[in-house]
């Protein structure tokens, strides 16, 4: 099937060419560098001031009420006018805190979420990194977040941020493995860790459709256990605000904790980016079999559309839970992992290596 | 009468054990989930609570020792800030104390309209505790249904009292004055709204799988322990213990309503949680019964301006939101008492935290604070 979707890459080509027109090749390739780097920090700052915005309409949607509507047109600058109160506000010291260790830890959290944004394919041929083992290269770099979050739990010498850090420790430590055996479902459909491979694979039929009960399977083990994997309700009891007032960022205040807010809502964006990616065909065009008139209306949206649209809906659905579940009680959170979701997704992978080679997908 | 339980076991099974390498986390008295100045030391485990001692008197006002300088009228203004969501309850204990010692019929109208408001502030009541169980449990979206509908009394109050939470509006002998005429219709039209909404809460909170898994066989509560430690009300109703005094001393209007005392045996958070659900239903029933056939007469009987009790001791007692409020008055024969003392559920629902959470997670222990329904002023007076 030959597409004709507008590809980022002619313009990434473009500007390749005259920078080393210009330049030395190593300066061009400094020079994009840096390009990269300050695109993805203004990307990562709008993209979090936005999910917040949606967030409190979302919630506000949920529970009979108007939610923010006083700064801006339908209150559109209210996150900024936070964040601007967040930057200015004192970062209160904390008495026998590990200073060292109290301050490195927002760090390490935003840039564990910051490095998986790199590999994500946003649109046809926009793509900062197209790894060989791109999935492996997200799943690895965005468990790093928990080692910000157990630092942040033992150096704010807090009986609650530690309780906190404790609790999200056994939590991702054991969810990880759902996560990531849900996603191996996908590289056996496709054969590739490649995520541009993977996107171009599901050209004639996204996987949840092509893959049959194994794919649905898959998607919904991935979207309970990354909810839990990123700490959202129904599980995030890492900050359960009516047991541990904040859990692990109790004693963070300012831009320190903007940090791990932030961090927080970007990575619900990356879960449910790598949840589009591979389960809905990222930013392929909704294509049907040999519907080729169909087919050929889907590919004049735009594929920078396709990828945020699915994404958006993943991420609605994750709100969703949030405000409508009570939370669960931490020996529940690790029954449910290790007594269902695991050993159901081991048996998932068994049952998708059968289907694929009996061939029995579209 | 049965043979008396055995309080000495209870009482064991609930002393406390310090040792010097505890764990101790201080819940309170600034915390989410104390709903209060109310601190909790709590000894864990891990997450498991080892036990926990109630630190009270945050919020003590000395209501009682105020009272011996006040005259009876201007106690009830003292009652309100008590259990500050049963104001109602508390105000017409005092006044039932009054009418009592001083053998006062009311009128008729006035036994109406008191009950309508009771079981008025019985619902907005629970509408609250609902909301915030929700919230200790997690769900956040519960707190603004509960507060919607709560609303709608709230309004039929600020109608005609002027004012929605403190009204002391009862004194003895009566009312402070008429309600507003639209009072009947108003209350009707919560009834039939609140019908409608229930099916609402039952979708988003009791049908709720996470929410079984959170609150059945937590915080088991025999009724042996409900009556040792004095528990009342919907908390005490939850264990199988008999005690709403609606049924059991009746007061006012109760003997001539038709309505039903509920109890349930398990004495789990989750019973807790279903005899409100269904106290609200009732109270919907008796508001039904009342609202209709409201006499027409005088809104108060005729009082003296200041009211002197006879000497002697007075003991008056009435079924609050939360258990049950007794008023003792002592009188020496003049305008002020010489001794007030309240017994207020509160105090008693809260020591009973200690047994029911031990060996039970933290998290269980802002379940089954929740499902006591604590309110922190009460406790303190």
């Amino acid at each position: 099937m030959i597409l004709d979707i507008y590809s980022f890459s002619t313009l990434t080509t473009y500007i390749d060419k005259s920078l080393h027109a210009i330049m030395a090749p190593w300066l061009a390739v400094a020079a994009e560098l840096v390009l990269i780097g300050l695109l993805f920090l203004a990307f990562y700052a709008l993209l979090g001031l936005f999910l917040v915005y949606l967030e409190r309409k979302v919630c506000a949607v949920m529970q009979n009420r108007i939610g923010p509507n006083r700064v801006g047109k339908w209150g559109i600058f209210q996150t900024v006018a936070d964040f601007i109160k967040l930057v200015t506000k004192e970062l209160i010291p904390i008495k026998n805190a590990d200073n060292f260790l109290f301050n490195l830890a927002p760090f390490i959290v935003i840039i564990a979420s910051f490095m998986a944004m790199a590999a994500l394919p946003f649109a046809k041929g926009l793509q900062a990194i197209d790894f060989n083992i791109g999935i492996f290269y997200i799943i690895a770099v965005s468990s790093l977040g928990i080692v910000g979050v157990l630092i942040a739990g033992w150096s704010s010498n807090s009986k609650y941020s530690l309780i906190g850090a404790m609790r999200s420790g056994a939590q991702i430590v054991s969810y990880e493995l759902s996560v990531g055996l849900s996603l191996l479902a996908v590289v056996v459909f496709s054969g590739s860790m490649q995520l541009s491979t993977i996107v171009e694979s599901q050209a004639n039929g996204w996987w949840i459709f092509k893959g049959h009960i194994p794919a649905l399977i898959a998607f919904v083990i991935y979207l309970i256990a990354s909810t839990a994997e990123i700490n959202r309700g129904p599980f995030d009891l890492a900050e359960a605000e009516s047991e541990l007032t904040a859990g692990f960022h109790t004693e963070y205040s300012g831009i320190k904790f903007a940090f791990f807010f932030l961090a927080e809502y970007i990575n619900m964006f990356i879960v449910a980016a790598i949840a589009a990616t591979l389960f809905f065909g990222g930013w392929m065009p909704l294509h049907i079999g040999h519907w080729e008139a169909f087919n050929r209306v889907m590919d004049f949206i735009p594929s920078i559309i396709w990828f945020f649209g699915k994404t958006f809906f993943i991420i609605y659905l994750i709100m969703w839970f949030k405000w409508t579940f009570p939370r669960l009680r931490i020996d529940q959170l690790l029954k449910l992992e290790w007594k269902y979701l695991l050993p159901l997704s081991l048996l998932n992978i068994v049952l998708i290596s059968f289907v694929v080679l009996m061939g029995w997908y579209f | 009468m049965n043979s008396p339980i055995d309080m000495s076991e209870e009482i064991i099974k609930n002393i406390i054990v310090k040792e010097d390498d505890d764990y101790i986390v201080n819940m309170g008295p600034q915390h989410p989930s104390t709903h209060g100045v109310l601190r909790l030391e709590v000894c864990l485990n891990g997450e498991t609570v080892k036990y926990m001692v109630p630190h009270i008197g945050y919020i003590h006002r000395a209501i009682e020792k105020m009272s011996e300088s006040d005259t009876y009228k201007q106690i009830i203004h003292l009652t309100d800030r008590m259990d500050y969501l049963s104001a109602h309850m508390n105000n017409e204990a005092i006044c039932l104390a009054v009418e009592n010692a001083l053998e006062i019929e009311v009128p008729e109208r006035v036994k109406y309209i008191r009950v309508a408001l009771d079981e008025l502030s019985r619902v907005a009541s629970h509408h609250l505790w609902w909301s915030a169980f929700g919230m200790d449990l997690g769900a956040l979206t519960t707190f603004f249904y509960g507060m919607r509908d709560r609303e709608k009394i709230l309004a039929i109050f600020e109608e005609s009292f002027g004012s929605r939470l403190l009204h002391s509006f009862v004194t003895p002998g009566g009312l402070m004055h008429d309600v507003h005429p639209n009072f009947q219709k108003h209350i009707m039209e919560f009834v039939r709204y609140f019908r409608k909404k229930l099916p609402e809460y039952k979708q988003l909170l009791t049908d709720n799988v996470i929410f079984h898994n959170r609150t059945k066989g937590i915080g088991y509560m025999s009724r042996e322990t409900a009556i040792a430690f004095g528990v009342t009300g919907p908390s005490g109703r939850g264990s199988g213990f008999s005690c709403d005094v609606r049924k059991t001393a009746p007061y006012g209007l109760y003997n001539e309503i038709n309505f039903k005392e509920i109890l349930h045996d398990e004495g789990d958070s989750f019973t807790r949680y279903l005899v409100r659900m269904e106290e609200m239903e009732e109270s919907l029933n008796i508001l039904e019964q009342v609202a209709d056939n409201i006499p027409e007469g005088d809104f108060t009987a005729k009082m003296k301006p200041i009211v002197k009790l006879p000497e002697g001791e007075y003991y008056q007692r009435v079924e609050t939101a939360r258990g049950e409020l007794g008023v003792y008055i002592v009188s020496d024969g003049k305008k002020f008492p010489y001794r007030v003392k309240f017994r207020s559920p509160n105090f008693s629902n809260l020591f009973v935290l200690n047994t029911l959470a031990m060996e039970h997670l933290i998290a269980d222990l802002v379940t089954i604070s929740g499902s006591l329904d604590l309110v922190i002023p009460d406790i303190d007076r």
